[in-house]
């Protein structure tokens, strides 16, 4: 099965303290580290799976800048069989459906059986999943936490829809899947894994490469444009039970019933 | 009748040889260690743990049993020797064992004989009947070994009484042909004798030669049978404990022989099959002996995580055998260790406190065997969820939590109003830097030990500075969860930052960063724990404290891991406290100093959660109330963090409290201003 996962870099917020600049179009980026987008690295973990179990390559790509090659050497590090960033002055500010277009592109290049996103970016609105899907007219399911590999030409999936209930469907291949957290424990990359690829030369493809129209993508072919960031006003205090250990359990279990959260 | 013995002593002999051969396999299949240095330490060990039993009196009647049986072992070897030839001339006698020597020899010889068989019978007893929980096999784990500990006793047994029994009809037929022969009171041979009184030659010469056979035969099933099982201690007992581990702060490297720059080159790293040990650490599988007094100490197993230090080497040693089996076909393992005779959760329930290795009366190691395997975990990218975020944040940030360095020193920002804390620069160098570490710096709570130790120094009139943002972790717990690379970076990082701060030495208050800085650092100025500056400068007169919020409070100590076991460091805490007029100090008696239980273990580990009945802090909190205590005093920010926890879950928060040494301290400094030598400061 040949695999293609798509992964971004992002400003961790496990590592950062996130500050929106004065004038609110951005966040302060002088003192931010980054890291892959965690949703990502669930969605490469499960490739490399699913390889180890039926064959194929993995190949990961990232819409980024030329610092992103750093993160696809960690996936590389983890397993993955091939990478390539994507990144071209004219890809710069793209929209969600930019880097969708920028994406298909380059999984046009290939034959995938398999395309795999994030469900989600830690900075983004969870979009270019299925706009991908869309553009390369294959079908798509979202929130994935389970898959399975029926007959090599079908794959029966799980995705977690409302409680934290599961819905199986079946899907035909080749498809797009947004996979969500917890569908696998990803394997830990550490310095010295790191180190081995350091040598690794990540190609770097651009607009004349993948075929790309630079008018559609990057801030030129933007739609959708961030007008500001604010970080919302603080709410009113958190109520304190008070009393002893008991009492405290008592008036809890009386707040959860009353407001039908237990029976 | 010789002939018989020549084919029993070859056939034992040759048998034995084989067995130890095949036993010898696995240690030269196995990695390199490094175990011939200070010789002179090493025999110290050898006189004072091997031969003078000096571990075994810590459980008290199964100490002294040992003591007993393995004294008559020293004692009657000779004789056993002596029989065997014996049996090719009549009254052999080992060189420098004749005349008067001889004659004394038989005279302790005969008494050993009889307490040895006194201390096996009790030893039996005690273990078939009486059965201590400690020996005790969960199903899960493995089968306890009752059969072999009541064998064992059983031949031993065997062995004196055939001796006695050989020895006394000897006399008797000698006396009779007018021999002044005589038995020492009160022994076997006594015994025998008065048992035997009215017996006439012709049974006596039968007597004699059933004991002797019996004597041989059960000797040389007793030599082939040690290297079976848990008596093989018996033969390995003195090697293991010449090459024990001398450095207990310190970790082993990746693989000896590989230098650090090399390490890149390592196919893989740590253990994940069973040829990856070290030699001496195989040696340590043969030599348990299945006492279980490891366990006994373990936290993680008193709290039942998945982890028991007995059976973490009884399993391995079964691992061993099976794939080196002395006859027929070898079981070649489909699994790595882990995932095979190991949990990842076993590996991972280790706070590497070093009790086990404490207790071991034969000089077992277990720290350096989990790290070498969290190593080979790591390696394969095998970390739990819950580790890999601190782990990612300590590679990026320098510290667990993922927190920016620009705030590592904001701390001090709380003293600005009473002084400034200089942050070392080329341009501001100090004589003394203060290592914060990372939990100190970051945590909201152990902030105020960094604060106390800040004004604790300046009364000390010690002048002293900060590495600020360009302070790493020290990597303490990096490297004893197995990732070797990041630590190394983390030490590097730091070295230079030491370095450049152009310090004469260090001082810090966290024995995690004391114990990396002493012991996994080189080429750094000297490190002192704050316990030990302020215990030195107590001892010159140098510093006083005055009575104040704590006085006529009972106060316990608790002994950090890395302060105590690892370092030595017992009695300048406790100096520090007694130093404080009016405390009353109690010690939690039985599980203090080098018996301290762990709080619950610090850095990374407070990250992992394992499954376990209760919390490690609860149990521990539970012994300073035994004592009576009514304050905790702890010189170690994990372990304050942890018991400050432990009193929380168990509800004893109203009426017993925690506090780091350094807070104690900062709140009995004299009052009325700085202290006196504060001009320099």
């Amino acid at each position: 099965m040949e695999i293609l996962v798509c992964v971004k870099k992002v400003p961790d917020p496990a590592e950062n303290e996130i500050v929106v600049s004065r004038d609110g179009s951005d966040i302060e980026r002088d003192d931010l580290v980054y890291s892959v987008n965690e949703w990502d690295n669930y969605a490469v973990e499960e490739a490399i799976q699913l390889v180890e179990e039926h064959g194929g390559s993995v190949t990961v790509v990232s819409v980024g800048d030329e610092e992103s090659d750093e993160i696809i050497r960690r996936e590389l590090a983890m397993g993955a069989d091939a990478g390539n960033l994507l990144d071209d002055e004219a890809f710069h500010y793209s929209d969600g459906r930019g880097v969708a277009a920028i994406l298909a592109h380059a999984a046009r290049r290939g034959s995938y059986d398999l395309i795999l996103t994030g469900a989600q970016a830690e900075d983004a609105a969870a979009q270019v999943g299925g706009m991908l899907a869309a553009m390369l007219d294959v079908p798509y399911a979202s929130l994935v936490v389970r898959v399975r590999v029926m007959d090599g030409k079908k794959l029966k999936i799980a995705r977690e829809i409302d409680g934290g209930n599961l819905e199986i469907n079946e899907i035909d291949l080749p498809c797009a899947l947004s996979i969500q957290t917890g569908i696998n424990e990803p394997r830990y990359v550490g310095i010295r894994g790191i180190r081995k690829t350091a040598s690794v030369q990540v190609p770097v493809l651009g607009a004349a490469q993948l075929g790309v129209d630079p008018a559609t993508v990057g801030e030129a072919g933007a739609k959708v444009r961030k007008l500001d960031y604010f970080v919302p006003e603080m709410g009113e205090g958190a109520e304190i039970l008070q009393g002893s250990r008991e009492e405290m359990a008592d008036q809890l279990i009386a707040r959860l019933k009353g407001r039908g959260v237990i029976q | 009748m010789a002939f018989v013995y020549i084919l029993i002593t070859c056939a034992g002999i040759c048998l034995f040889a084989y067995i130890l051969y095949r036993r010898l396999v696995p240690l030269f299949r196995a990695a390199p260690d490094q175990r011939v240095d200070r010789i002179g330490a090493r025999i110290g060990k050898v006189l004072q743990i091997w031969l003078g039993q000096w571990r075994q009196p810590r459980y008290l009647l199964a100490g002294m049993i040992h003591i007993f049986i393995f004294a008559g072992f020293v004692l009657l070897g000779a004789r056993s020797l002596q029989l065997i030839l014996i049996g090719f001339w009549d009254g052999a006698a080992l060189p420098g064992l004749g005349g008067q020597t001889g004659a004394a020899y038989n005279l302790v010889k005969d008494y050993a004989a009889t307490w040895v068989f006194i201390a096996c019978v009790i030893a039996a007893v005690r273990r078939g009947v009486f059965r201590p929980a400690r020996y005790q096999a969960p199903p899960a784990l493995g089968k306890d070994h009752l059969g072999e500990a009541l064998l064992v006793p059983g031949l031993i047994c065997a062995l004196v009484v055939s001796e006695s029994l050989f020895e006394a009809s000897l006399q008797m037929a000698q006396a009779r042909a007018g021999a002044a022969v005589s038995a020492p009171p009160l022994t076997l041979l006594w015994a025998g004798r008065a048992l035997m009184g009215g017996l006439g030659l012709p049974v006596l010469q039968a007597v004699n030669s059933v004991s002797y056979f019996v004597h041989e035969v059960v000797f040389f099933f007793f030599l082939c049978f040690l290297p079976l099982g848990k008596h093989f201690h018996v033969l390995t007992s003195l090697f293991n404990v010449f090459f024990m581990r001398l450095h207990p702060g310190k970790v082993k490297p990746v693989r000896y022989g590989v230098d650090e720059d090399r390490l890149d080159d390592l196919p893989e790293f740590g253990v994940s099959k069973l040829e990856h040990f070290t030699w001496k650490h195989i040696l340590d599988f043969y030599t348990c002996a299945d006492c279980g007094r490891c366990s006994d100490r373990c936290p993680a197993n008193r709290v039942k995580r998945p982890l028991s230090p007995r059976f973490f080497t009884i399993k391995a040693r079964d691992r061993v055998y099976a794939k080196y089996p002395l006859w027929g076909k070898a079981m070649e393992a489909r699994q790595a260790l882990v995932g095979g005779i190991y949990g990842e959760d076993e590996i991972w329930s280790c706070t590497t406190c070093g009790a086990c290795e404490q207790e071991c009366p034969l000089g077992i190691e277990y720290i350096d065997k989990i790290v070498d395997l969290r190593r080979g975990l790591v390696d394969q990218g095998r970390v739990p969820q819950s580790l890999q975020k601190p782990l990612g944040a300590l590679e990026k940030r320098g510290n667990p939590w993922g927190k920016s360095q620009r705030i590592r020193a904001d701390w001090a920002k709380e003293l600005a109003d009473e002084f400034a804390v200089i942050v070392t620069s080329e341009k501001e160098p100090v004589d003394t830097l203060y290592f914060v570490g990372s939990v100190s710096s970051y945590d909201d709570r152990m902030q105020r030990i960094a604060q106390a130790t800040a004004r604790v120094l300046r009364h000390a009139g010690v002048e002293f500075g900060v590495l600020g943002k360009a302070e790493s972790d020290s990597g303490h717990e990096v490297r004893r969860f197995g990732e070797e690379s990041l630590f190394l970076a983390l030490r590097d990082a730091n070295t230079e930052a030491i370095l450049n701060s152009g310090a004469a030495r260090i001082v810090t208050a966290d024995p995690h960063d004391y114990n990396a800085l002493k012991n996994d650092y080189r080429g750094i100025p000297p490190v002192m724990h704050l316990s030990q500056l302020l215990s030195r400068k107590i001892v010159q007169n140098e510093f006083a404290l005055e009575r104040g919020e704590y006085t006529g409070k009972t106060v316990v100590y608790h002994d950090p891991c890395y302060l105590g076991r690892h370092n030595g460091l017992y009695d300048e805490p406790r100096r520090v406290i007694d130093a404080i007029p009016g405390l009353r100090r109690v010690e939690m008696v039985g599980n203090c100093r080098d018996r301290s239980f762990c709080c619950g273990g610090g850095g990374l580990a407070l990250f992992y959660e394992p499954e376990e009945e209760q919390r490690i802090g609860v149990v521990r909190v539970g012994m300073a109330r035994e004592a009576g205590a009514e304050v905790i005093v702890t010189a170690c920010p994990f372990c304050l963090a942890n018991i400050e926890d432990a009193l929380k879950i168990a509800g004893l928060d109203q009426e017993m409290e925690v506090i780091d040494l350094m807070e104690l301290v900062e709140r009995h400094l004299p009052q009325g201003g700085q202290g006196r030598r504060d001009a320099k400061g």
